[in-house]
């Protein structure tokens, strides 16, 4: 049910995004999704990966500071009201958003939303019951 | 003695007068009050005591004032090492005034004040205003920092001891400062020499042209400052800027200034008993030479000074000022013989920003602390590389570590600084040892 999301400490300054892009690029690492949070001076660039323990590996090695967090994905459908009803049925549980970002699916009738909870656990189960389709890692790196 | 009329001290406190004394009657003096104030500590302070008894030394030892040089030195860390009131020589009920400033642990040297203390520091502050040409007439706008810091209450106590009118300002709030100095005909200024840079800058973008106003005279302190920036004040503003010199261990404020010839800044030596020694060996060197100024309080009752290592380095200019006094004076201040950082007036030490940093993560991450000037400030960036243990991938979690930092470090540092997240790896390193310090401030 977890994904594993890996996010880097960027600077807010042109080209500090190209190092760590080329560096998984050498080595073929393979980025599936990307956000990019960020402030005035500096953001926090997450991705999901094809391989996220090599790419913490790489990065680390050339200095970055990365940190590999779960996070969880749901695959809705991609129309009006596809979020509103994942989100919805969290509502009233008091279970918080940490942050979340989208994409669209390859085959484009799906959308898959990526969400950082403090307490997946508690999340998964309100989903599950909800009858909300999350996404396991292999799937979601195969979609 | 057109000197006396020009700096009109014969209108003015009569504290002035030792201004001009005879040389012989002023070494006499000298002795006299060393020996007393030896005396004095050597009775009231233990570890001064215990210093002349480990080198076998009496105060009657000193029977010249060249024995001077036989007494043991003080610095800042005897403060510190001895806070809160370890080298009081007056029990509490003869002290009237605490102030304190920051030291390099984030703990304050503390010094004190009897009543008699007051009224020297406020006769010596009477005769830098008078030497820099003011009188009972002027109206004097103090913006140093009021409260701790020594700068603003002695400034304060000086000006109206001379008789002057005092608008206390204290720092900050730069328009309200150009409207008073504007709307009360204020005829000087008492501030860090950078403060009135950006007071100079300010008033152009407020549209008041400074030339135009009442303000004839700055007393700029607290900071060193170079001669180019003397003179781009005094085109700017078309002010008289002079140098006052002080430090809190001392008395404050007031322990030399300049006249307005503008050679060297006299030392009261009658209270204050300049030496300059070589800051390596400490051996005294001879008048000319640059080296350390070392300070010995001649008349200081709370905490008598003795030999104390300012790590301001000057010279004692040889010869005799054109203005008639008879005082010694000192060349301007331009450098420090440590690592101690003035910014806008106040003491910073890169060790302050490491226990600061420490005290947050419990580790240190690396960092490096960045000068710049801008609008005529003095701005210090402490930026700080992030580390894993530091890095989290909130957005919120960081901006409360970014906040916690900037927190710590205005509390150990005292004065608002810029705190910036950095990559790792990303700071300069030079041959294994940190360059923590880059100072990118000019004129």
């Amino acid at each position: 049910m977890k994904i594993q999301q890996i996010s880097l400490f960027v600077e807010n300054k042109p080209g500090h995004i190209a190092a760590p892009a080329r560096l998984l690029a050498q080595e073929g690492v393979d980025i599936r999704a990307l956000y990019l949070a960020d402030t005035q001076q500096y953001g926090i660039l997450r991705m999901i990966v094809s391989d996220c323990q090599k790419a913490a590996g790489i990065l680390e090695a050339h200095g970055f500071v990365a940190k590999v967090t779960e996070v969880l994905a749901v695959e809705v459908a991609d129309h009006p009201g596809g979020l509103a009803d994942v989100v919805g049925a969290l509502e009233g549980t008091g279970i918080n958003i940490e942050y979340m970002y989208a994409f669209p699916c390859r085959r484009g009738e799906e959308a898959i939303l990526i969400f950082r909870f403090a307490d997946p656990d508690a999340a998964i189960a309100h989903m599950e019951t909800a009858g909300i389709n999350l996404l396991e890692s292999n799937e979601l790196l195969n979609l | 003695m057109n000197s006396i009329l020009e700096t009109g001290v014969t209108d003015c406190h009569p504290a002035s007068l030792p201004d001009y004394v005879p040389v012989s009657e002023l070494r006499d003096l000298q002795l006299s009050r060393l020996q007393s104030v030896v005396t004095r500590a050597w009775r009231q302070v233990k570890l001064f005591r215990s210093r002349m008894d480990e080198r076998g030394l009496a105060p009657e030892d000193i029977r010249l004032l060249e024995d001077i040089a036989k007494l043991p030195f003080t610095q800042k860390s005897d403060l510190r090492d001895t806070y809160p009131f370890g080298l009081f020589a007056s029990p509490m009920k003869d002290v009237v005034r605490l102030h304190a400033s920051s030291g390099t642990t984030g703990k304050p040297i503390v010094v004190a004040y009897t009543k008699e203390d007051v009224e020297v520091w406020t006769s010596v502050v009477v005769r830098c205003l008078a030497g820099c040409g003011l009188n009972r007439g002027d109206i004097v706008q103090v913006a140093y920092g009021y409260g701790l810091f020594t700068g603003g209450l002695g400034a304060h106590y000086g000006a109206e001891g001379l008789g002057a009118a005092v608008v206390p300002t204290s720092g900050g709030n730069a328009d309200r400062q150009i409207m008073l100095m504007k709307d009360f005909g204020v005829t000087a200024m008492c501030c860090t020499p950078t403060y009135f840079l950006h007071l100079i800058e300010r008033a152009a973008e407020l549209g008041v042209e400074m030339k135009e106003l009442s303000l004839r005279a700055g007393v700029f302190g607290a900071e060193p400052w170079s001669e180019s920036l003397r003179q781009h004040i005094e085109r700017a503003s078309g002010i008289e800027a002079f140098d006052i010199y002080g430090l809190s261990e001392i008395i404050g404020p007031g322990v030399g200034c300049e006249c307005r010839r503008h050679q060297g800044l006299h030392i009261f030596e009658d209270h204050f008993y300049p030496e300059i020694v070589d800051p390596a060996t400490g051996t005294p060197l001879p008048d000319g030479d640059e080296g350390e100024l070392v300070l010995t309080t001649l008349s200081k009752q709370a905490i008598p000074m003795i030999r104390y290592r300012t790590r301001d380095i000057t010279a004692l200019l040889p010869g005799r000022c054109d203005c008639g006094r008879t005082l010694r004076r000192i060349g301007r201040i331009g450098r420090r013989s440590d690592d101690m950082l003035i910014i806008r007036g106040v003491n910073v030490f890169p060790s302050q920003v490491e226990s600061a940093l420490l005290e947050i993560e419990g580790v240190l991450p690396h960092y490096q602390i960045l000068l710049t000037r801008q609008q005529g400030l003095d701005q210090m960036e402490v930026q700080i590389e992030v580390t894993p243990q530091m890095f989290n991938d909130k957005i919120g979690a960081l901006q409360r570590l970014h906040e916690r930092l900037q927190g710590a470090l205005d509390h150990v540092l005292g004065i608002r600084v810029r705190v910036a997240l950095v990559e790792a790896h990303s700071l300069e390193r030079s041959e294994g040892k940190a360059k923590r310090v880059i100072d990118r401030r000019t004129l």
